[in-house]
Formats: structure tokens, sequence, C-alpha cells
């Protein structure tokens, strides 16, 4: 990171912490809007986080390695999370990843080449009664079908 | 440290702890329990696992230690509670009314085998090559509980790579069993940091920041990880094979120092109960080990209070007669584990470090110029071990500016547990030994030397020497038999005024060059402080930092670990509050069985500065020899 970068940062962190309240519980709230900024929560940004809260940086890793929607590498402008628990996995699951795979290009835990897509699996979204569940970004398309997905896929792109 | 009031642990983790009442007398203060059918009374608030060691019922326990929070994370020391739908665990359980408790009811029998067969699921178990068998905890509930198949599998390949790239401390995650010990004691108990659980479900495991080697986090080194760890997922980094490789070499002089803490420890690693100290057996099993020269640390443990005695002298003469800027309070640098935490995190503060190296690496720097030019070695030729209390010392002796000889002053540190396997595989028993003294030209040293084992015996060694260079006194004056007692004790941060009276002997011949008279002394009462446990020292750093009592302090003992060095990361597992005061009285005995016990009375140091360190205390010699810098290492790891 350049030292411009890292200032921002701080300044964003600041804010942030001013925001939320300089304590333990504030972790979370900060750690997702970092989240939803930049797509990921960089090394620096975990250690100035650490810093502000008076917490160490190892314990700031702990909590974002523990939720699967918080992650420390970056990933693609658009995330779609695919349900792959058993409900979702009976309703057809199988068959709108291997449509959206086909449709990108991609395997499910990568992203496209233009950084635009990430595919993940994810674990029950409670959508059991309306399987199987898309999740894009923030929000959730239940009952979905192959077709639909790949109109899901062409409104992103 | 011995309070556990001050843990900063989250809520969410902390367990449900009541306060027990100051007076058990009062109206509610006991409740009386039935622990298998037999009534006792207990003080309200007290653990179902504390009534039960009360009344001599063992429980079993993994993840419960005494220097730590309550966990109640490994559920071995489960029990029957009447009345209640599932099993309690015992740590974390505290009773408030009269319950019935059942501890070896066929259901708890039954959960303690299943909860030890799953935790043996996960556990790769190499027990034949493992350094903790016979001394593993878990093999210990194991054996202890009757589990006589892998009902759940067993692991036969390791799941984690090893992660040796620390001087100090090995990371084997294979063997980990997520009891969070090493979390609790790195985070509550040091503050510093390095280690928690990272993922989650079945992929958890106990790792560093970002995933990091040891090496690349901030890792002070302290090995307190090590001593708390109930199997060998953690260990100190062992060089004990390139020792015996470099006595079973002809052409090599293999030189040991023996640090005050691992004598008054060892014993324990040979069945013998905390408490006493070998220092005599030791000097033979060594020889029979065999090492060319076998001298004492206490020797140079006497040369750095002159040398930081000195230091802090000139530096208060300084900033109170020639009104220069100096950095005042002066830290001790004796404590490597405290050196780095400071470079890490107060780098502002390194210069209030002093410049003096630590004993094991002035005695490192001197073996390999003074020692080598007496008998006439060529210092290439010389292996230089250190026996040490401490894992951090692996450490010092690998830092790069540890070369003032011109070779690596101190080649390889070794802990008092690797000492011990080291006599075992030569087949001594060490208490069998019969006593001898140490080698010359190191061979006797003052108890003021050996104290530096214990918390506050930096500081009492220096205040003997330089309530005497300036009062002209005798200590003993002072001191009932030289005992400076307000300065001892296990409380974490302890805070001493030692007013010097307005009355002045001459300035020893050794300082004469340096400070014309004490005059300016006068009415100054100096202001002294010791913590240990970096947690304490953070706090003493903090206050320092906003401008506290502490600011004004002349002169801070630091040491990393709980208890000073004979609660250090490479002694005898394992260490309890307990067992610390056991070793402590072991050393300020053998302090007192002494004849010297003052730093300026050893005649070795006194030759030393008459034949080698010509210029005297911070001289030109000695500054090249033994004194060091430190390095800015900040907090941030990218």
């Amino acid at each position: 990171m350049l030292v411009f970068e890292k200032n921002n940062m701080t300044d964003e962190i600041e804010q942030l912490v001013n925001k939320y309240g300089k304590s333990r519980s504030s972790l979370l709230p900060i750690l997702q809007d970092i989240q939803r900024k930049h797509k990921f929560i960089p090394d620096f940004a975990q250690q100035e986080v650490a810093r502000l809260l008076d917490i160490h940086p190892v314990e700031v890793y702990s909590v974002i390695t523990f939720y699967s929607f918080l992650n420390t590498k970056p990933k693609g402008r658009n995330i779609i999370r695919l349900c792959q628990t058993i409900t979702c996995d009976l309703a057809g699951k199988e068959n709108i990843a291997k449509a959206i795979e086909r449709e990108l290009g991609i395997k499910f835990g990568e992203t496209t080449k233009d950084n635009k897509i990430t595919l993940e699996y994810v674990n029950c979204l409670g959508m059991c009664d309306q399987g199987p569940a898309l999740l894009v970004n923030e929000r959730v398309y239940s009952k979905v079908t192959p077709e639909k997905a790949i109109q899901i896929l062409n409104e992103i792109k | 440290m011995e309070s556990k009031s001050n843990l900063r642990s989250p809520v969410s983790q902390q367990a449900h702890v009541i306060e027990k009442p100051k007076d058990i007398t009062t109206i509610g203060g006991t409740v009386t329990i039935e622990i298998n059918e037999k009534k006792v009374s207990v003080p309200f608030g007290t653990t179902i696992l504390e009534a039960c060691k009360m009344n001599g019922i063992s429980v079993p326990t993994l993840c419960h230690h005494e220097d730590l929070c309550v966990a109640g994370v490994c559920r071995i020391c489960v029990v029957e509670v009447e009345g209640m739908r599932t099993l309690q665990a015992s740590c974390a359980f505290p009773i408030t009314n009269p319950i019935k408790i059942k501890t070896s009811s066929p259901m708890v029998r039954k959960a303690r085998r299943h909860i030890i067969d799953l935790l043996l699921s996960e556990h790769y178990g190499e027990c034949y090559s493992c350094f903790r068998n016979g001394k593993c905890e878990l093999q210990n509930l194991a054996k202890e509980y009757g589990v006589d198949t892998y009902t759940f599998g067993h692991v036969t390949e390791p799941r984690y790579e090893v992660d040796n790239s620390s001087y100090s401390v090995i990371r084997d995650m294979s063997k980990c069993v997520l009891c969070k010990r090493c979390v609790r004691t790195c985070i509550d108990l040091q503050e510093v940091g390095v280690l928690e659980a990272v993922n989650r479900g079945h992929e958890t495991m106990i790792s560093t920041f970002l995933d990091k080697p040891l090496l690349d986090v901030i890792c002070i080194n302290c090995g307190q990880c090590i001593n708390r760890c109930p199997t060998a997922a953690l260990r100190a980094n062992d060089p004990s094979d390139e020792i015996w490789a470099a006595i079973d070499d002809p052409n090599k002089h293999v030189v040991i120092q023996t640090a005050p803490s691992p004598r008054a420890a060892i014993c324990e690693e040979f069945g013998m109960e905390a408490g006493h100290s070998l220092t005599k057996e030791l000097n033979t099993a060594l020889r029979r080990i065999g090492f060319d020269k076998v001298f004492d640390t206490n020797t140079t443990a006497d040369l750095t209070i002159f040398e930081e005695g000195t230091e802090l002298l000139l530096r208060l003469y300084k900033a109170l007669v020639k009104k220069e800027e100096v950095a005042l309070p002066q830290f001790t640098s004796c404590s490597p584990g405290w050196v780095k935490f400071l470079e890490h995190y107060y780098p502002e503060y390194i210069d209030n470090l002093s410049s003096a190296k630590s004993p094991q690496q002035m005695f490192g720097a001197l073996i390999k110029t003074f020692y080598a030019q007496k008998v006439g070695i060529d210092p290439a030729n010389i292996v230089s071990v250190a026996v040490m209390p401490c894992s951090a010392k692996k450490y010092e002796c690998n830092r790069p500016e540890m070369n003032s000889s011109g070779y690596k002053d101190v080649d390889y540190g070794l802990t008092t547990r690797e000492l011990a396997r080291m006599i075992k595989e030569a087949g001594i028993n060490l208490p069998e030994m019969p006593k001898s003294d140490f080698d010359s030209p190191f061979g006797e040293a003052s108890g003021a030397g050996l104290i530096f084992g214990a918390t506050g015996g930096v500081m009492e060694a220096a205040i003997r020497s330089v309530y005497e260079f300036i009062t002209g006194n005798k200590t003993e004056d002072a001191f009932e038999n030289a005992n400076v007692t307000p300065v001892r004790g296990f409380e974490g941060i302890r805070y001493v005024e030692i007013p010097l009276g307005d009355k002045f002997g001459p300035v020893p011949d050794i300082l004469k060059h340096l400070i014309p008279n004490w005059d300016w002394l006068k009415g100054v009462t100096l202001k002294v402080a010791i913590a240990h446990g970096t947690a304490n020292a953070k706090k003493i750093m903090d206050d320092i930092k906003a401008g506290g009592k502490f600011s004004e302090c002349h002169f801070i003992e630091f040491m990393a670990c709980p208890g000073g060095c004979l609660g250090g990361g490479g002694q005898p597992i394992p260490t309890t509050p307990e067992i610390r005061k056991k070793r402590a009285q072991a050393i300020y005995a053998e302090d007192e069985s002494l004849e010297m016990r003052k730093s300026h009375d050893n005649p070795n140091v006194i030759r030393l500065y008459e034949e080698f360190l010509t210029d005297g205390p911070c001289g030109h010699t000695s500054h090249k020899l033994l004194h060091t810098h430190y390095t800015k290492r900040g907090r941030y790891i990218v």
C-alpha cells in the first residue's frame, strides 16, 4: 500500500470508530463498512482497526476468518453466492451452478478475469421453502431457475 | 499478575464468575453442598472444581490453568449436578445454592471417555518421538480415564506443516487440541497478542495474524505459551543436537554458562519437589557431559550492575547537574522478551533502555575476547552455550548486532528443559551428583547476581551496590541483612522510594573519572519501580506516556515473564504461582547462604576492570563489548 492510501485508510477507519464507538462491540459494524466499500479488508486496515480499538491485530483477523462474508483478499466487484444447504440442493442447486459456470466460464470459488464477478457457495440463506436461493451482493433471489439465473447475470453485466 | 481481575477478554468469552465474600462467617458466606453424597461447606461463589480440590476429590482438567481466566472449552471436567439436564463443566460453575454433585457417575465417566476420545481423533499422536512423551497432559488423561480404543479414529498423518521459522518457539498445530491456553496466555496474561483461533468449525486452528510464520509477526519469544501448552503443539527450538556435535568435536572448546533460575528449577525435571537449588551438582553433571568449562552467569550479572548502575548515575548526573536532555527513567535490558516488546509497542522509548547488554551476551563477548586471550584459544574454536530459563534468549543470541567479539558471541541458548534432557540422555541422575565449584576465571559470583532470577532481583542488586557507592555506608545499615524486602514479592507492579539522606561518602575510585562528587544528590529520593509480565509492563508504559507517577521514576525493572526469570518460558512444565513462589524461595535462600552478597565485592569483576576493561565502567572497551543498541521495530507487519 502506498503512503497516501494508508493515510486515507486511517482517516476512514478513524471516522468509522467515531461513528460506532471505541469498544470491542463496534468491531463487526466497522469491518462490515470496510468490506462494503473495498470488497475486502486489507492487512493494513486490520492493523489500524486493532490499534484504534486497542485490541490485537490477530483478534481482528480471527473475527474476519470466522465470518464468510468478510474476507482478507480482494474479490470481484459483484459476488454471487449460491446456497449449498440440503433443501436448496434437493431443489436443484446443481443445475443452477452448472448454468452459471457455463455462462461465466469460471468455477465456483473463482473470479472472472475482468474482476467483475466472484462465484461462491454459501450455507443456508434461510430461504429453505423457496429454494434454490441465490444471493447477489446484498439481494436475495428465490426459486431460481437456470434461465432466471442467466437473466440475473445479464442484469449485472 | 497474580490477581485475575484485570483480564481484558471479551464479555462473550468471559466465564460466569461470582465474587467470593471477603468474610465467609457472614450469613450466606458459605454454601453447604453434597459432593458424592458427602456434605461439605464451601465459600459462596467457589467453583465446583475448587470445591472438589479443597475436599481431596480429583477432577481432570485440560483447558484450566491457574494463571489464566476460566474458559470451559475442553469439557473434560464435567460433573453431574442434580436437577440439571446436562453435565456441567465444573471449572466454570460457581456454587451459589446447595447443590448435589456427582463426580464419578456412569454418565460422567462415559462422557469423559468420549471427550478424550474425540480429542484424540484430532490429535496427531506420535508419542514415541514427541518431546512431551511422558509429560503430556492429554496422554495422562487417556491413561487415567481408560481410553483403550480410538472410537472416533486416529490421525496418522500430520494435518499442518510445522512452523519452525522462529529462533525460539516452534508451532506444530497437528498436535493442538484447541484448549486455547496459549491464546489466553498471549492475549490476557502477556498482552502481546500473537495467537488466536482462526477459521470456524472443524477448520479452526490456532494461528497468527494473516497466518504468517512466527518469525514475521510481533512475537516477543517469551515462551509462556510453551509453558502452558498441555501437548507438544508448542515447543522451544532445541539446539541440543548441535551442542552434542560440538562436544564430540575434539577441536572445539565448549564453554557453558548457567543462569541462576535453571539451577533453582532443574530439580523438578528429576522428580524432586520444587524449591531445591542444585547449583553444585549441576556443575559436576555438566563436566561429565563433556563441557570443557563451566562458568557462572552471575559473574556478568555483577558486571551488569556495574555497567547499568554507572549508566544510571551518569544519566542522573547529566540530568541534574549538566541539565542535559537524557532519557529517564532508565529501563533494565536484561529480559530479551521485554526488549522486543518495547521495540515493537513503544519504539519511541528505546533511548530509555539501558544500553548495557544482558548478562548472557556480556558473558558471550567476554568469553570470545578476554577468556580466549587468557587461555590462548582461537575464539573461532570456542563454542559458547548458555543455559537459560528463557526461550527469548535463543532469539537474543541470534540478533545480528550480538557479535561484538568478532564472532557470534553466544552460539546456543539452551533452556532448562533441554538441559535436563541432555543430562538424562548422558545417563546422569542429577540429584546424586557430587558437588563441585565453577571454573575460574569466572568462578565465584555474588548473591546479588544470583537474585537476578527473581522479579525485583535486578533492582535489589542495583540498590545494594548503588546505595553503598553513594552513601559510603553499608547496605546492612539501611536494610536488615542487606535484604531489600520492599522490592521483593509477586505483586505485578511495585513502586518503592528510597531516600538517600544528605550524608555522602567519597566517590569510589572506579567512578572518580566520571563523577567528581555526590553533593548534587542531596535531598534526592531515589524512585524505582518493578514490573513483571508484559501486561504489567504495558500498564507502566501507558502511565509514563500519560505523564503519571511512573514517569518520575529514575529506574524501572521490567521482566517479560510472570515471576521474572524463574517463571521463564524455558523452565520445567508446569509453572504455577505456587511453584514460582518455591523457586523464588530457593533463590533467596541460596543468596543468603553466600558470603559475598554485593556485586561490587566480586573480585572477578574488579580484576576484569583492572586487567581488561581498563577504562572503567561505561568506558570505551566496555562500550564496544558490553553495550548494544536497539531497533525501532514498530507495531505494523506489512
